[in-house]
């Protein structure tokens, strides 16, 4: 549609809100917004000091609301079920970099249980700023419908869709065109929305959008994990759209501007002066990672059976970087200087509905370019940004598609899967044509890629039973742990790092922990306490960011120049001027006087994160054994795999005591094993205690009282469990 | 263009400068908020530098949402409407001549005005007429754009 045609639609209003906003004081809008489309309810709830104090928004408001939608027994495709976006109290503050996430919560159809997924683009902070901390929807509408906030006007509409595009691509430009009344205006317009992939699989991700006023055109960001998309589109939502216009330095009302101008000045000359020199985010964005990955052995390669790969210098940033167009602010929200979404401008598509057509794609990130790329064993950058591209637009999340995928191909390479049983797909490691090819049969919703769509954990039963496979074979090489796909780093030598993916609450995603370099590489934390601490500090210290609409990349993706030099590297991994950064920038925004020490952070972070493990209990998970990972994270597999590193795994069985001479590979194999399973136990044990969790990973009583998460229905829940 | 120019030569460190261009600007006599500043040379006592804005325009290419533009005498300007109060610009001044007083949302820097060089009493201010700067990444392509 274009914007001449915008005259011509006539919008039907299922309901409208009008509402006065409310002035955003020190973070928080002190109200979040309910919508239920089955029955075109609106209606505002109050936000009070309990819930900021407990929950203190993003991440914590999203699971808060959502444990007091749900039942213990709704499924994800019950109406009960909600999604929800919310920002936090420094969401939408424009002097921090990477102050604009929004965080998406909802029940995923992969797990069956709660899910967190962040995400940028501008969405959360104008919601904030348009009076709503967080939106809720409930519901299934019973034709497609379109959410509108318009936050200088103060009306909340629901409204049927008129006709518009199907897919991620094209609608977002067409709701700008439909709800902008100058192009001014379009900087002021953020949508959620997603494709026609969330529908016919259950790895749908949420595309956030934020408009380029130098490239004019839309960029999206993704929510990508656990399915979210795919509860939105079964809610007939065609999308969220929210207006405001006018942001401002102060329009997150904090409590300090002097405070705040201060550490954010410091923090973009720390960028200025260090980030080229460090990992020149602004120049490579998060590509820069696969050179190290592959470097160190831990780049994803054949669904996990490697860390490395000759040809993956293929997939380096300097692949992708002579494709961006550089020189132009690069954030996903206002005063991100650490600028690390980029974006090919002009690329042309070999495949699919835009065939031909020269199209813009953003990213690609680190994880999609390890995940649909060395994993399944395509080293080609332009197969890679095909991929990218259709992922986004038919509303798919790369992560679990790429390691969805390469568990196909090992499953095709080993026998399992063949041509008849793919509808004809080839499906080896490096075909990349047979991979676009599942990805459009996704977006049209047909063939076997809606079977690759079902993720790993439901194709692993599905083989078994129907073709027959070894289910112990399929649970070794199929990368999911609660029903969620790993995300991509190989973290076989690091037990730690293992511990980080198996004990994450919403399933195998490394922003709760990333601990692979500290435990395998530079030996920082080498018993049992020592990862056990490191799995209870980052985990905490990175939920804080998730709770109040942070990035994660600008703590530690750049460092201050004394960082390592000044303190010991344990201390140096946290690093501890940005920690402090973090305490002035929350004091800052909300006055709150009560948050002065690391400590402070970790404790805010706890509660939420126990309760969240507590929510997966509600919903018969949160247990030990939930917690068990697929034996190709914790070592090799295959008699291939243990021969490409005999040397080193040789080696640490003569660490362990077992001498490798004379023993055959399938021997040493079952050694390895042994040891490496025992270890996973042994540091789940160790983490469970310092976490105040008992044997079977349930927090106490004791825990939860200290946390002040002791709600009655809380309590209950634990008692029932805990006998 | 137009620039403000500075001869450490002739400068005394009276800083009758900095209180001509916050009166200017924001009417009071406040050093934070003059968008010249005066300090002095530690290794040569009694010598004087002056950080203000050359007019660049690196800072165009930092904006995120075009709210820092040239104008037709070559002057780096920001539009106050335009601004988020990020401050991407004053951490990415090479030179730090961008300005954030503590009570206000939106940065300030030299435009040219003249009014210090007025007010200098020993002549160390000038406004030139330099060479254009080089276009900006952005100046080239909404150029592009416009066409």
């Amino acid at each position: 549609m274009k914007a001449t045609d915008k005259k011509q639609v006539v919008l039907e209003i299922l309901a409208e809100y009008r509402y006065t906003p409310p002035k955003v004081e020190r973070g928080y809008a002190n109200q979040t917004l309910y919508v239920n489309v089955s029955d075109n309810t609106i209606a505002a709830k109050p936000v009070d000091e309990k819930m900021k104090h407990t929950f203190v928004g993003g991440r914590g408001f999203g699971l808060w609301l959502l444990w007091n939608a749900v039942r213990g027994t709704t499924k994800w495709n019950d109406p009960d079920n909600e999604v929800i976006l919310s920002s936090g109290p420094i969401g939408g503050t424009t002097v921090y970099p990477g102050s604009g996430k929004s965080i998406a919560v909802s029940l995923s159809p992969l797990t069956g249980t709660v899910m967190d997924s962040n995400v940028g683009g501008h969405f959360g902070p104008l919601l904030k700023f348009s009076g709503w901390d967080a939106i809720e929807v409930q519901g299934k509408a019973d034709r497609e419908v379109i959410v509108f906030v318009d936050g200088n006007k103060g009306v909340v509409q629901i409204i049927a869709a008129p006709e518009l595009a199907d897919d991620s691509y094209a609608l977002p430009e067409q709701l700008l065109d439909l709800f902008a009344e100058t192009d001014e205006e379009r900087i002021g317009i953020s949508s959620v929305s997603t494709g026609p992939g969330a529908q016919h699989t259950l790895m749908g991700c949420l595309n956030v959008s934020f408009y380029d006023p130098r490239r004019k055109f839309v960029r999206l960001k993704q929510a990508g994990r656990g399915g979210i998309g795919t509860v939105f589109r079964h809610k007939k939502i065609k999308a969220l759209v929210v207006k405001y216009i006018g942001v401002k330095g102060d329009s997150n009302g904090p409590a300090s501007w002097a405070e705040l101008t201060e550490v954010g000045k410091r923090m973009h000359r720390e960028i200025y002066e260090q980030d080229p020199i460090m990992n020149d985010m602004r120049g490579n964005g998060t590509p820069y990672l696969v050179s190290i990955m592959n470097e160190f052995d831990l780049l994803p390669v054949h669904n996990f059976r490697y860390g490395s790969h000759p040809e993956a210098s293929n997939l380096y940033h300097t692949e992708f970087r002579k494709h961006y167009s550089l020189g132009i602010p690069d954030g996903c929200w206002y005063g991100c200087t650490l600028a690390c979404s980029k974006c090919v401008e002009r690329f042309q598509l070999r495949t699919g509905p835009y065939k031909g057509q020269w199209v813009h794609v953003d990213g690609p990130e680190y994880e999609t370019i390890a995940g649909v790329g060395s994993n399944c064993g395509i080293f080609d950058p332009y197969a890679v940004l095909e991929i990218n591209f259709y992922c986004d637009t038919y509303g798919i999340d790369t992560i679990s598609f790429g390691t969805a995928m390469a568990f196909c191909m090992e499953c095709y390479e080993t026998g399992i899967l063949n041509k008849e049983r793919t509808n004809g797909l080839e499906l080896r490691f490096g075909n990349a044509e047979a991979m676009l090819e599942a990805l459009h049969q996704m977006g049209r919703g047909e063939g076997f890629g809606t079977v690759v769509g079902q993720g790993v954990r439901r194709m692993k039963q599905f083989f078994a039973e129907k073709y027959g496979a070894d289910p112990a074979f399929l649970q070794d090489i199929g990368m999911e742990c609660k029903g969620l796909e790993y995300s991509e780093y190989v973290s076989k030598e690091s037990v730690a790092q293992q511990g980080g993916y198996g004990l994450a609450n919403k399933g195998p995603q490394h922003d709760e922990a990333w601990l692979i370099f500290m435990d395998a590489v530079t030996k920082q934390i080498p018993t049992f306490e020592d990862k056990a601490e490191a799995l209870h500090y980052f985990p905490m210290f990175r939920t804080w960011f998730s709770l109040n609409g942070l990035c994660k990349l600008p703590w530690n993706d750049v460092e201050p120049a004394d960082n390592k030099r000044k303190y010991p590297p344990r201390i140096a991994a946290r690093v501890p001027e940005h920690v402090h950064n973090y305490i002035e920038l929350f004091t800052a925004v909300t006055g709150r006087e009560d948050i002065k020490e690391p400590e402070d952070l970790v404790l805010m972070s706890e509660r939420v994160y126990n309760f969240q493990r507590i929510f997966n209990l509600k919903m018969g998970f949160g247990t030990r054994e939930h917690d068990a990972i697929p034996y190709r994270s914790m070592g090799p597999v295959t008699i291939e795999e243990y021969e490409s590193r005999a040397e080193r795994y040789d080696q640490q069985l003569r660490e362990i005591g077992f001498d490798p001479e004379a023993k055959s590979t399938k021997e040493k194999l079952a050694a390895l094993r042994r040891h490496r399973e025992q270890r996973y136990e042994s540091l789940i044990d160790a983490v469970y205690k310092r976490r105040g969790w008992n044997s079977q990973g349930i927090p106490t009583l004791e825990t939860v009282k200290r946390l002040g998460i002791d709600y009655p229905d809380v309590v209950a829940l634990l008692k029932e469990h805990l006998q | 263009m137009k620039v403000l120019v500075f001869n450490p030569q002739l400068c005394d460190g009276c800083r009758i400068c900095e209180e001509t261009c916050s009166q200017t600007w924001f009417k009071e006599t406040n050093a934070e908020k003059s968008a010249i500043r005066i300090s002095p040379l530690e290794d040569q006592p009694g010598r004087y530098q002056a950080t203000v804005c050359n007019q660049c325009g690196e800072c165009i290419d930092i904006c995120p949402t075009l709210a820092l533009t040239r104008d037709r005498h070559g002057i780096v300007r920001v539009n106050k409407k335009r601004c988020t109060g990020c401050l991407s610009c004053v951490g990415f001044c090479p030179i730090l001549a961008m300005y954030i007083p503590p009570d206000y949302v939106v940065p300030f820097k030299c435009v040219a005005c003249g009014e210090c060089v007025k007010a200098c009493p020993t002549g160390a201010l000038a406004i030139e007429d330099l060479p254009k700067a080089p276009l900006t990444e952005t100046e080239k392509r909404m150029k592009v754009v416009a066409l």
